[in-house]
């Protein structure tokens, strides 16, 4: 039987409905390149030693040289024990297992990692994690949301949309993914804009905050162009305009910079952000996850689930999911949400992560690709035409302006071997001169020069300066 | 057999309602504390709230469930239980005394005409239960 929810007449009746002749129309929009097909032939079977080989050889094309990309997914040296440990039978499950208690182990590892994140964000609790970076940013407005639409409901807000102002670069995939979710709310995420030195401008909030309230405020440190943030100006400006404050936050850079508990002395509501830099592979992108992490007085508004330590009978230390009186087993379509703990493989991956690299290990990563974005920039911007696209402070990621047309540039450096890092064109149209670079610790000096020598040769390529 | 005080007015949601001069007193039923088991939780509304009849205004939870308690009239939050943050047992132990949740300053005159008396509050919690 298959599990399918609806009959073959249901589908009918949806589809002439809708005036779609078969389900397989819905997806015409998909390139049929990109579209599965059925086999005409099941080929004959390879022996496991050839289908290596020819496995083998198909992986090499993927090989690649220096990776400078950056752009919310980083290349960072990864301890050859942080897998060794994840991948053990005990650990190698995405969820907390059904009676959750018999799993102790489980449990404790996911109380170490909530204990690790408050500690990074320097805020009171964490969630067992979400999905990535966006659906973190998407919960944390939802929470936000939730916070604000408490306590503070007067006759005159009816139902009117919820304002959620973003000011400077938040990450383009991450706005998506949150506009998707929250957008069925009546939740609107304003993006407000940079100013000239790539920083959030407070006089361009300002002038939005007039057009109506903002329920909350969304702050990216280090912003999606690498700059670093006025994070404390920010959200001192939230206090004042009673708006709850999130915080998108990368956990490298929390190494260095002040935590978002922290900014402007009394900190944020809420901090998000994506947990790939915490010892997951970049993989072309995935899986990674996303952490959340907020005050004591939030709790109950926080999804996901939460590990607790408790005592049993004989006082004897034991670990419990708490809280779960938020969640949609026992709250059901009143749930703050139905997210779960997906991501707990990844997870597993981080807390032995941070538990090998420690504050100090942390920290020096942090310093290290300070440094060498530092002397990549340097670098780079030493070739004619290519300059600092925005004045403000970076951490480990930077805009160079290449004066012509980015995206070219970057695949001639791709078939020299270096990749060279995001074309910003693709998100915003006036930045198509620029390329988003990172140099992550495991950029040597040898990696730096071998970019900074092909660059001249592949701008030259390109034709000439715009 | 649960408590249903005559000198209170029930909502069919099982929250109880107590009207003096323009100020209602609003707690949850003994049925409905009853049903829910030891309260380990209870969030408040806040003070100046504005509360609508039949709207989410507070939530209860339990060791085995979370349930929305709604305002039985509208009006404005003028005070709240806080002795409830520390002690939600409070709401097992004395539902109809110590275990009121918040009271409510109404706006114009109190309609509670939607509202059941204790009879009729007991007849719909026997249907309930037979349900």
């Amino acid at each position: 039987m298959p599990f399918i929810p609806h009959t073959e007449s249901d589908v009918r009746e949806m589809l002439a409905r809708i005036g779609v002749a078969a389900v397989d129309d819905l997806f015409d929009e998909i390139d049929p390149r990109l579209r599965g097909a059925d086999f005409s032939t099941v080929p004959a079977g390879e022996s496991e030693m050839a289908m290596l080989h020819a496995l083998s050889a198909r992986a090499r094309l993927d090989e690649t040289g220096p990776c400078f990309l950056g752009a919310g997914c980083y290349d960072h040296h990864i301890p050859a024990a942080v897998w060794d440990i994840a991948s053990r039978g005990e650990y190698l499950t995405a969820y907390t297992p059904y009676q959750a208690e018999a799993s102790q182990g489980t449990l404790q590892l996911i109380y170490e990692y909530q204990s690790m994140m408050a500690a990074l964000t320097g805020l009171d609790v964490s969630n067992a994690s979400v999905y990535d970076g966006g659906s973190a940013l998407a919960e944390a407005v939802l929470m936000a949301a939730r916070i604000r639409k408490r306590g503070r409901r007067r006759p005159s807000d009816g139902d009117a949309t919820t304002r959620v102002a973003v000011p400077g670069a938040c990450h383009p995939l991450y706005l998506d993914a949150a506009r998707s979710i929250v957008r069925q709310q009546g939740i609107e995420l304003v993006e407000t804009g940079c100013g000239a030195d790539g920083a959030a401008s407070l006089a361009a909030l300002d002038a939005a905050a007039e057009q109506g309230a903002f329920a909350a405020l969304v702050v990216q440190q280090p912003n999606f162009f690498g700059v670093i943030e006025p994070v404390d100006a920010l959200t001192a400006w939230a206090g004042t305009h009673d708006a709850a404050t999130i915080a998108v936050v990368n956990p490298v850079a929390l190494g260095l910079l002040k935590p978002p508990g922290e900014w402007n002395g009394d900190g944020v509501d809420i901090a998000c952000g994506d947990g790939q830099p915490l010892g997951v592979p970049m993989a072309s992108g995935g899986p990674s996850f996303g952490f959340l992490c907020t005050r004591a007085r939030h709790v109950r508004q926080l999804p996901g689930r939460v590990a607790g330590r408790t005592a049993d009978r004989a006082g004897k230390p034991g670990f419990t999911l708490t809280l779960q009186a938020r969640e949609q087993h026992i709250r059901r379509g009143k749930a703050t949400s139905n997210i779960c703990t997906n991501q707990g493989l990844l997870v597993t991956a981080a807390t032995v992560h941070m538990a090998l690299l420690g504050a100090a290990g942390l920290r020096a990563v942090a310093s290290a690709c300070h440094a060498n974005t530092r002397e990549l920039v340097a670098a780079l911007t030493a070739q004619d035409g290519v300059s600092r696209r925005f004045a403000a402070p970076f951490f480990h990621e930077c805009v160079l302006d290449l004066g012509r047309p980015a995206a070219p540039v970057a695949e001639a450096l791709a078939a020299a071997g270096i990749v060279a890092g995001l074309p910003l064109g693709r998100y915003r149209p006036a930045l198509a001169n620029c390329l988003l670079v990172c140099a992550t610790e495991k950029r040597t000096a040898a990696d730096i020069r071998a970019f900074a020598d092909v660059l001249a040769p592949a701008l030259a390529d390109s034709g000439a300066a715009a | 057999m649960s408590d249903t005080p005559s000198e209170l007015s029930y909502a069919r949601t099982h929250e109880w309602a107590l009207c003096e001069d323009d100020v209602v007193t609003v707690g949850i039923s003994d049925f409905a504390q009853d049903a829910l088991g030891d309260v380990v939780f209870v969030e408040l509304p806040e003070p100046e709230q504005e509360v609508r009849a039949g709207e989410e205004a507070a939530v209860v939870e339990s060791v085995k469930a979370a349930a929305d308690v709604y305002a039985p009239v509208t009006g404005t939050v003028v005070e709240v239980n806080t002795a409830l943050t520390e002690s939600p047992e409070l709401v097992n132990a004395a539902p109809y005394n110590e275990g009121w949740f918040f009271r409510v300053r109404v706006t114009s005159d109190v309609e509670l005409d939607d509202l059941l008396d204790a009879e009729a509050y007991r007849e719909h919690c026997e249907a309930e239960g037979d349900a």
